[in-house]
């Protein structure tokens, strides 16, 4: 995957929607590009020091205490809720197959966010939906 | 050397064949040796050495080695403040790139480095076939064949040591073709009165415009994302303190510039220069610069031949093969990488700071380690295992995270691995981390040194029981000395976790 490729799948991601082109070239760019094999843990339940993940091809699934919760794909992004909260992640998240994603290093996320109100809209938005499923059975 | 070694290891199958001979190359060679495996490498330079037998562009290294150390030269701990030498066993192969330093500075020169690993080359006595260049790769069954002008080899191991060391330009900027790459920089004085573009902002970008700062009329340099500095981001991996003055010259106004820009597109001048157009990111809004010279500091990739071909899958745009924590290929088994080509298996990478791969010092102790994998996974070697007994592990265990060299220069990387059973401890030697938290093993305890968000350096242990693995991080210590009191007690308090 080239430069230009990776900015056109960036693009095409809901969380950087609304960003310019030159915008888009600079989250191109402050990202890691990382690449796992299947079956490999990227999130660790109860480990300090992990990072923000952007899934850009491939799936992953979420698991607490080995039980499998979620399963994530394109354009999902994990890693948010413990940076957010100063805590350690409380789930695991492993590769099902190959996995390709965008990587944030945790303690640059607040300076990312902050700088991009949009994405951080975006991710609200995200974060919004998860929270009205799993408040589904309440209205 | 090419004399010396000039029929070194002639076409034929080999138990596992090494492409490379610069210092992980000739690392993982020296190391399966002592496993007892006679690996051939082939090399198609005319001596050892490697990427050193040319860059720095600027004849200086980045990484230290410290003349004057608190260890002792030669020791395992004195590997800490060496980031150069290869690893040797036997002391005349230990510590040998100070040995050929002139102590005018800390950074050996690119000279010393050479010669450095030139004599490890002799003195070991690493049989290498200089002048044979790895042209082309295929597969008899389970076999690879490695095409070279002087015939094949066949190897059901093969290891590629080739350095990330092929110049890469971006594929998305119209007009990068026309500039050149930082490797074709031209001598310093014919920059003299220009106004310069350098593209990047890493470590190659900041060592250009640094060495450029005497003779450039100006110097901007631009990329989208603002530069990393070392000293803030805790890596070796972002721009070096050494290359700073640029950085510091933007930033007190001395007309220099550091730009946080994409490039759109550079256009060739009529009469002579480029004209490039930019567009701010940090600081959104357009501009052009014209410049006499414009020079692609946009890193470097892998010359990975054809091995894509054959199933080696890569990222980073291409530019990395993807790969366990041990160093083999994700999608291509039996196909290992050394040197710096490690930093592909990226590993805990915790809190954003990567592993010290991509240099000598980190990427020494992955070949090590490799070679051992290699021994006991694919050749039944048995590697003897020292048990330690349960009122040792403590202090064992400190004394690793204080004074162990690839703990220290491989920070949440590789780890010191014991294995525990029937109330006793087993070491299991240096492994990757990320293999001892994620593989389903017997139980177990490593430690690692970590530097965390805030740039405090301590720690951690990693418990492992029942196929669930817990973290606990321990203090730091101002002085860097983990034997103390307090990390004694802490360690004992878990080892009553993990000693049942």
């Amino acid at each position: 995957m080239g430069s230009d490729d990776i900015i056109e799948v960036l693009g095409g991601l809901s969380l950087f929607a609304d960003l310019s082109r030159p915008e888009l070239e600079e989250v191109a760019h402050t990202f890691e590009e990382e690449w796992f094999p299947g079956g490999q843990r990227i999130l660790r339940q109860g480990f300090t020091g992990s990072g923000f993940y952007v899934i850009i091809d491939g799936e992953a699934t979420v698991s607490t205490d080995g039980k499998e919760i979620a399963k994530l794909s394109r354009g999902d992004f994990f890693g948010e809720i413990s940076l957010l909260l100063g805590e350690n992640p409380t789930a695991d998240v492993s590769s099902t197959g190959s996995l390709h994603c965008l990587v944030l290093a945790g303690p640059v996320l607040e300076d990312f966010l902050t700088a991009h109100p949009p994405v951080m809209y975006r991710m609200l938005q995200a974060l919004a939906r998860r929270l009205r499923a799993s408040n589904k059975w309440r209205s | 050397m090419a004399e010396l070694n000039g029929n070194a290891c002639p076409p034929g199958e080999y138990p596992v064949v090494v492409v490379g001979s610069g210092p992980g190359g000739l690392q993982t060679a020296y190391s399966l040796r002592m496993h007892g495996i006679e690996a051939a490498v082939l090399s198609g330079d005319e001596a050892a050495g490697g990427m050193f037998r040319r860059f720095p562009l600027f004849q200086r290294l980045i990484t230290w080695t410290k003349i004057h150390a608190p260890a002792d030269r030669g020791t395992r701990p004195y590997e800490w403040y060496d980031w150069n030498s290869l690893i040797g066993q036997d002391p005349s192969l230990r510590a040998l790139v100070p040995e050929y330093m002139d102590g005018s500075s800390y950074f050996p020169a690119r000279s010393e480095m050479e010669r450095g690993l030139t004599e490890f080359a002799s003195r070991s006595a690493i049989p290498v076939r200089y002048g044979c260049r790895w042209e082309s790769t295929r597969m008899d069954g389970e076999t690879f064949v490695v095409g070279t002008p002087d015939g094949e080899y066949r190897s059901r191991a093969l290891v590629i040591a080739v350095g990330m060391t092929e110049p890469w330009k971006p594929n998305n900027i119209p007009g990068i073709e026309l500039v050149p790459h930082y490797v074709e920089t031209r001598p310093l004085k014919e920059y003299a009165g220009k106004r310069i573009l350098v593209v990047g902002k890493r470590n190659s970008g900041f060592e250009v415009a640094d060495a450029l700062l005497p003779w450039a009329r100006q110097i901007v340099l631009a990329s989208p994302r603002p530069a990393r500095i070392s000293v803030l981001v805790h890596s070796t991996a972002a721009a070096r303190a050494r290359y700073l003055q640029p950085y510091e010259d933007h930033v007190l106004g001395g007309g220099n510039i550091v730009l946080d820009a994409s490039i759109e597109r550079i256009d060739r001048l009529p009469g002579g220069g480029y004209r490039t157009q930019l567009k701010g990111t940090t600081r959104p809004g357009d501009l052009v610069l014209e410049t006499d010279e414009v020079i692609a500091a946009t890193g470097f990739g892998t010359p990975l031949g054809d091995l894509g071909e054959l199933g080696v899958k890569t990222f980073y745009q291409g530019r990395l093969p993807a790969q366990t924590a041990f160093w083999e290929s994700a999608s291509l088994p039996g196909v290992y990488f050394a040197g710096s080509i490690t930093q592909g298996s990226i590993g805990l990478k915790k809190y954003g700071i990567p592993s010290n791969s991509a240099a000598v010092h980190g990427f020494r102790y992955n070949a090590v380690v490799l070679a051992r994998h290699i021994a006991e996974t694919r050749f039944g070697v048995t590697i003897p295992r020292r048990a330690i007994p349960p009122d040792e592990i403590v202090p064992f265990l400190l004394a690793e995270a204080t004074r162990g060299p690839e703990l220290w220069n491989q920070q949440s990387y590789l780890a010191r691995v014991l294995s525990l059973s029937n109330g006793g401890a087993v070491d299991e030697g240096i492994l990757p981390l990320a293999n001892f938290v994620d593989s389903a093993g017997p139980d177990g305890v490593a430690i690692t040194v970590e530097t965390d968000a805030e740039g405090d350096i301590h720690p951690a242990v990693y418990i492992r029981r029942g196929g669930h693995v817990e973290e606990h991080t321990l203090a730091s210590s101002a002085l860097l000395d983990f034997t103390s009191a307090e990390h004694t007690a802490q360690l004992t308090s878990l080892q009553k976790s993990f000693m049942g």
